[in-house]
């Protein structure tokens, strides 16, 4: 198990957003996303938790990309990671956040 | 026309009378017993024979390849295999006993690794790795058999033969061997009074024997549904938008991967909500992948032509005449050489996946260590340069790919879909190929490349579609094939200007430039989740093979 928690900067969601969100689960090759509100408007608190070590610079560019793809301001992600691909990574959050600002227009 | 008689011109058949003379005592006319059958092996074939022991990636002459290993190692030795896929243990190790000393072949799957082994010890020379349609071909120049080992679902007294379903590539290798002096030995599981139908002719045909056991038939095209990923729900959404809506894609074939069988279940809930119905996947060159069912069953399919079949999906393929080619007995017939001449020239796209693809858009499931060959990906693959029939799809990527040229002409779409991690986190995305390794150890000619470069148009990952066709320079395609090649090391490498000016320009375009909302990337948008489901939907004339039901 490795453990770490990223802080990047990015801009605010609309106010319209849910601040609570559970997205995915852990099972092998997929990951869970709990997204929460952080009082920091400015920054996005990512907390990861993996079962898979020594990838530590492809979380950094998978996360640093999704803070700066969206407007994730004032909200705390938590992974649960079982080993997912980058791919799948990328997918569930973008799906968390869809379901943040309930983009189902 | 005394010539044509003569010894001097007749020496072919001459051979072959000698031959069958030599059995003559162990058959009664055409029909041989198990237990004759390595005589009969020993009699017929001589050193130096080039042979085709029958087996493809579904249908195998298993009996005869068993039966081959029988044989005296000092009567039948310096063989030239000639066939499209060495997938049966027995072939190696005919090999092994120093029977067989070249092979020439198309795939060779299961054996890869003892093959590679084999030919870096120089146990075995390969003349070369072929495409299906390619050692066809040979067949018919400078391949052509003079003994050939099939399988058939049954024959009659006589020896006619009843290839059914599974017809596979049987009349490709019984026309070039009979008519060339050759000998036809087919195993069969069965001796009937009346044959369904005829697909080979008795006279095509010199010795039948009825197996102890049915030919091996591996169920090579059945998916399950359940094992299908949001990301290649994901990636099929982004297919069917980007593509083949785009193209107007209405005659294809599909690889053999999750990644399209996703594709084929989203036909009827994704594709038809977009109004597509009709309007693309309406003609194909695919086997009878049980996948394709529920968009059968919808009405998106007007018609499919078999390379083989599928394990299960007889009875549903013979009550769906108007959809698959069946004959006037009621059952499908397959014909491998002409489905693959349909899927390389009567086809718009082909979509497919693979192990690696390198910054030339060059692609190969080859790996060090295992010589693993190509199937008939690279004939579907490939633009047909002879091709001169138009398409709107075709024509509109020929003019993408060649601009305003004086000669209007189109192109094939060729695409690879794959994510940009395999399992263990292998990259798909790679500088250099394995593939330059193998051909290195195994000393061939040529780097076994499944896809070239140059033939392909489109990359599809989780990241989004390349389009290669609209790339003008070298490095515009490197960065659009980095651009979308996720956090591989090849695409952590991308030049993040050159390839946000691709995106400006339509060459990448992501998920949201589609419109695709990724929180419906979801399997409930699958048409069935299950194999259970593909039963279903089919009113229950599917009947998958064991290993694939849990009720």
């Amino acid at each position: 198990m490795e453990q770490f928690t990223l802080t990047l900067p990015s801009k605010a969601p609309q106010p319209s957003a849910v601040h609570t969100v559970l997205c995915g689960v852990v099972s092998s090759g997929n990951l869970e996303v709990l997204v929460e509100p952080l009082a920091a408007r400015d920054t996005c608190e990512i907390v990861v938790n993996t079962s898979a070590h020594g990838f530590r610079d492809i979380w950094q560019a998978v996360l640093t990309d999704f803070a700066e793809r969206h407007a994730v301001g004032g909200l705390r992600l938590s992974l649960n990671d079982a080993g997912a691909t980058p791919a799948v990574v990328s997918l569930r959050l973008d799906q968390a956040f869809e379901m943040c600002v309930g983009d189902r227009a | 026309m005394s010539d044509t008689t003569s010894s001097r011109w007749n020496k072919l058949a001459h051979s072959r009378g000698e031959r069958l003379a030599r059995a003559a005592g162990l058959a009664s006319g055409r029909i041989v017993s198990a237990d004759n059958i390595v005589p009969l092996l020993e009699a017929v074939i001589e050193p130096g024979d080039r042979l085709c022991i029958e087996g493809n990636n579904q249908k195998q002459a298993d009996f005869l390849a068993r039966s081959l290993v029988r044989t005296d190692p000092a009567k039948l030795r310096d063989l030239h295999l000639v066939q499209s896929v060495l997938a049966l243990p027995e072939h190696i190790d005919l090999i092994e006993r120093g029977q067989v000393s070249r092979i020439d072949f198309s795939f060779s799957g299961p054996q890869a690794a003892r093959l590679a082994r084999l030919v870096e010890s120089k146990k075995i020379t390969i003349g070369a790795i072929h495409t299906y349609l390619e050692l066809f071909a040979r067949y018919f120049v400078d391949l052509t058999p003079r003994v050939a080992l099939i399988a058939a679902q049954m024959a009659d007294r006589e020896g006619n033969l009843y290839t059914g379903p599974n017809t596979e590539d049987t009349p490709a290798i019984v026309e070039a061997t009979a008519f060339k002096g050759g000998i036809v030995i087919a195993q069969v599981n069965q001796i009937v009074d009346k044959l369904p139908r005829v697909d080979i002719p008795a006279d095509w045909v010199n010795f039948v024997v009825q197996a102890p056991t049915p030919h091996y038939i591996e169920p090579l095209f059945t998916r399950d549904p359940a094992l299908i990923t949001e990301i290649q729900v994901l990636m099929g959404m982004i297919a069917i938008k980007g593509l083949y809506a785009e193209y107007g894609v209405r005659r294809l074939n599909h690889g053999i991967g999750f990644d399209t069988a996703a594709i084929e279940l989203l036909l009827p809930t994704y594709a038809a909500d977009l109004g597509l119905k009709g309007k693309i996947c309406t003609h194909w060159a695919l086997n009878p992948h049980p996948t394709l069912i529920p968009a059968i069953e919808a009405g998106f399919v007007e018609s499919v032509h078999c390379f083989g079949s599928e394990v299960g999906m007889e009875r549903y393929t013979a009550a769906r005449p108007d959809i698959f080619f069946v004959g006037a007995d009621g059952t499908m017939r397959s014909n491998r050489a002409f489905s693959q001449a349909a899927g390389h020239y009567a086809c718009d796209l082909f979509i497919g996946s693979t192990l690696q693809i390198d910054l030339q858009g060059n692609s190969s499931t080859a790996t060090k260590g295992r010589i693993a060959g190509f199937g008939g990906a690279p004939n579907m693959g490939a633009d047909a340069r002879g091709r001169r029939h138009a398409s709107p799809a075709w024509l509109r990527a020929g003019r993408e790919g060649r601009g305003n040229i004086a000669m209007p002409r189109g192109q094939k779409l060729v695409v690879q879909t794959v994510e940009t991690f395999r399992e263990h986190m292998q990259p798909t995305f790679v500088e250099r190929l394995d593939a330059w390794a193998l051909a290195e150890t195994a000393n061939m000619e040529l780097p076994p490349v499944m896809i070239y470069g140059e033939d392909l148009t489109h990359i599809i990952t989780e990241e989004g579609i390349a389009n290669l066709l609209l790339c003008r320079t070298a490095e515009e395609r490197e960065q659009a094939i980095r651009g979308v090649a996720g956090y591989t090391p090849v695409g952590m490498a991308r030049d993040k200007r050159l390839v946000e000016n691709l995106r400006d320009r339509g060459i990448i375009r992501r998920p949201e430039d589609l419109g695709i909302r990724k929180s419906d990337a979801t399997r409930d948008l699958l048409a069935a989740r299950s194999i259970k489901d593909l039963v279903h939907a089919s009113g229950g004339l599917y009947e998958p093979p064991r290993q694939f039901r849990n009720w």
